[in-house]
């Protein structure tokens, strides 16, 4: 399975699972950030520390840990 | 009088709104936490009176940060008539995950759809009516930047229907209606009935697992029984949803809920022009190899537009000073009077008036930076960096604030979740030069190097003041706050053109604070220092000249006493006691140690009749090493006494100021030995 972190630069996608529980969970919900949204990566920090996403026509920031609990499958 | 708690997620233009129905200011800003306390503001509307209560904006009732909670807590706990939820038009699916959960609360509420002004011109079209009849609660479009529709909300607010519980019309997923029909029909049989809760929000409630419905309904009769149809309830969604945990289960709800509203009530036009625009100057602001240099450059450029910009009134309000000076002292025949007045309150205050100017360029960046949304890009930007030095990302929104002043640092430090973040954070504040310790600087680059080049010692004043505080952080993670790291999930908001009037207002109010410290706080300081440099009086021998009493008076006054008896501890810093007295009284406030010089070296005028200007008088009585060593203790040492009371407050404990003190008075001296050492061989 994919996660957020191994997308390319303006590459598109469907989330599929958040694997995150508790309070982080909830935070990804608050952001829209939910099983069936659609989620574009739009900027990486160097070393892909940290990553930028586009959700809903909302920008939010991520660390590279975060990305990876949150897994996506490729869709146009 | 209707109590109005205003509740948004972070960045829907909550205090702006208010502002514009009050005229009057609170701060707003463009990323999250300009709101870290709850604010009050009183208008009266036909004869109401309307108390507005601006809570920090929260993405979820979740507790999630320290500000969170602040909101939270007051929903659940405090008496309030009213809840405004304020929502960015344009964003309509994200915010309407808190409206639902504020909903569950069952309040009277009225839902404001801010900012429509952008989401027309975005081409989003969102049907109210429909909107209200869904949620069953009145909906209004407002734009609070443009005034619009502010009259219609408090039109809305003296009228609506109070009844203290209104029962809205949210409608959950098929499992779990039917689940909330069968708890209903159970509890309509038994005839039972609560208080203030209708029976299908009793049914919510236990289905949500809530401690006190269920501390409730325990001592009852019926309980038996229905804990067995609740069991079986839970049974039936568990199976349906794969998941045992409700919580889960209706956060989920919660986004379908939104999504399906959004979904008939809004009509999104063409692609959005300014959506684009946002992601083109985040290509280049947040590029990975541009985006540090860019914040850098912007960075130096604002120091350099402190110093330049500011230094051209300055010329004339420290000549103006100076004349004011001769031609009250002439016009004043009492001696003691003439220097109380000349030598104290205009030296003292005038010294500190001087950087007026500065501090307002400053300011004015500062608030450029908030209100664009550029910061939070920033935290992103450094997220990385400062990750290695025990930082979070969003430590860069309090340290930044820190560069105007530590006291409101200190508070948006909440919106720092973990505790040690928030500790560190708040530790390291000190370091990053705040508004009043800019004289300082000013004053000594002025008058030790060439105007040229003083914009930049400027930046690298800030600079060094920045990485040390890196190391801080990076030593108090190993030794002191060990601990895991927090997540960072960061909403990065639409950059927004900054409004002149906002800028214009903070400039106004922050000149309008300064000019009042300088008058009042300043202007008596000025007086206790002048007259403990003043007293006790000597009689002048025959033998000595006028300027050698002149010296053996103010060496050996009240203020020349303490000075002289601290002053062993600061040899090795270069320091004479005129220097260190001016660090000592700096500690109730930054301001005072330029307005300590200028009472201080204006009183030695007359030892040295070539030096005009506060500026020459310094560059002829202190050595350069002295004068870097000063600039490095100023900029790590103790923050002001007011700043320090908001520490102890917002650390939630005494000790931590104590450690507060040891921490930046041992790293002031050790690096202030440092400099002045290496100053002298540079020399």
């Amino acid at each position: 399975m994919k996660t957020l972190i191994e997308l390319r630069k303006n590459e598109k996608a469907i989330i599929t699972k958040v694997i995150a529980t508790g309070d982080l969970r909830e935070r990804f919900i608050s952001f829209g950030i939910t099983k069936g949204s659609k989620i574009e990566l739009k900027n990486c920090s160097a070393n892909r520390d940290n990553i930028e996403v586009d959700i809903d026509g909302v920008f939010v920031a991520l660390r590279k840990d975060e990305a990876k609990q949150i897994e996506v499958s490729k869709n146009d | 009088m209707i109590k109005i708690a205003v509740v948004g997620q972070p960045n829907v233009g909550k205090s702006m709104l208010i502002n514009s129905i009050s005229n009057n200011h609170l701060k707003v800003g463009n990323f999250s936490g300009v709101t870290v306390e709850k604010k009050e503001v009183f208008i009266n509307f036909k004869g109401t009176e309307l108390d507005f209560i601006d809570l920090p904006g929260s993405y979820s009732l979740k507790d999630f940060t320290p500000d969170e909670k602040v909101t939270s807590d007051f929903l659940k706990n405090e008496q309030y008539n009213l809840i405004i939820n304020v929502v960015d038009s344009t964003h309509l699916k994200k915010n309407l995950y808190l409206t639902n959960q504020l909903l569950e609360l069952n309040r009277d509420m009225i839902l404001v759809l801010n900012m429509i002004d952008e989401a027309d011109k975005k081409d989003i079209d969102i049907d109210v009516e429909q909107l209200s009849s869904l949620l069953g609660i009145p909906v209004l479009k407002v734009s609070a930047s443009e005034k619009r529709g502010i009259s219609e909300l408090l039109e809305e607010i003296v009228t609506v229907d109070r009844f203290g519980n209104s029962e809205n019309k949210v409608i959950y997923s098929g499992p779990i209606e039917e689940e909330i029909g069968n708890i209903v029909k159970f509890l309509d049989e038994r005839d039972f009935k609560d208080k203030v809760l209708s029976n299908r929000k009793v049914a919510i409630k236990l289905l949500q697992n809530s401690t006190e419905m269920l501390e409730k309904l325990h001592n009852t009769l019926l309980w038996v029984e229905l804990s067995e149809t609740l069991r079986e309830s839970l049974e039936h969604i568990y199976i349906h949803f794969q998941e045992k945990n409700m919580e889960n289960i209706f956060s989920e709800e919660r986004v379908a809920i939104a999504t399906g509203l959004v979904r008939e009530t809004v009509k999104f036009g063409t692609p959005k022009k300014s959506k684009c625009l946002t992601r083109k100057i985040d290509d280049i602001l947040i590029h990975k190899l541009f985006g540090i240099p860019i914040f850098l450059f912007l960075m130096w450029g604002l120091f350099q537009l402190t110093f330049e910009i500011g230094s051209i009134p300055m010329d004339w309000i420290d000549s103006g000073v100076g004349a004011l000076g001769e031609f009250v002292g002439a016009r004043i025949g009492d001696e003691f009077f003439r220097s109380l007045i000349v030598d104290g309150i205009i030296s003292g205050v005038g010294a500190v008036l001087l950087f007026l100017p500065n501090i307002l360029i400053l300011f004015l960046g500062i608030a450029l930076l908030e209100t664009t949304g550029y910061m939070s890009r920033v935290a992103f930007l450094l997220d990385g960096f400062f990750h290695r030095f025990g930082l979070h990302g969003k430590s860069f929104i309090p340290l930044v604030t820190g560069f105007g002043c530590s006291i409101p640092a200190y508070m948006s430090a909440r919106t720092l979740k973990n505790e040690k973040d928030r500790l560190i954070t708040m530790f390291i504040i000190g370091f990053m030069s705040c508004g009043a310790k800019l004289p300082v600087y000013v004053l000594f680059i002025s008058a030790f190097f060439p105007v040229e080049d003083a914009g930049n010692y400027l930046f690298a004043i800030y600079l060094f003041g920045a990485m040390f505080g890196l190391i801080g952080a990076k030593i108090l993670r190993v030794l002191v706050f060990k601990g895991e790291d927090e997540p960072f999930v960061m909403e990065l908001p639409t950059y927004r053109m900054p409004s002149l009037f906002l800028l214009w207002h903070t400039v106004k109010s922050q000149a309008l604070m300064y000019l009042k410290k300088a008058g009042t706080f300043i202007l008596v300081a000025s007086m206790i220092i002048w007259f403990a440099s003043n007293f006790p009086k000597y009689n002048q021998s025959e033998n000595i000249s006028d300027i050698e009493f002149q010296k053996y008076s103010l060496e050996n006054s009240y203020l020349g006493m303490i000075g002289k008896s601290t002053q062993p501890f600061f040899e090795p810093l270069g320091f004479d006691w005129q220097l260190t007295i001016a660090l000592e009284t700096g500690i109730a406030a930054k301001e005072i140690v330029v307005a300590t010089l200028g009472v201080l070296y204006s009183l030695g005028d007359e030892v040295d009749e070539t030096s005009e200007t506060l500026l020459e008088r310094i560059h002829d009585n202190i050595p350069f090493a002295s004068a870097v060593a000063f600039i490095v203790f100023v900029m790590v040492y103790l923050p002001c006494f007011a700043a320090s009371i908001v520490f102890i407050k917002e650390s939630g404990k005494k000790i931590y100021f104590l450690y507060l003190v040891i921490f930046t008075t041992f790293s002031a001296y050790l690096l202030s030995f440092i400099a002045y050492n290496i100053a002298k061989i540079l020399e």
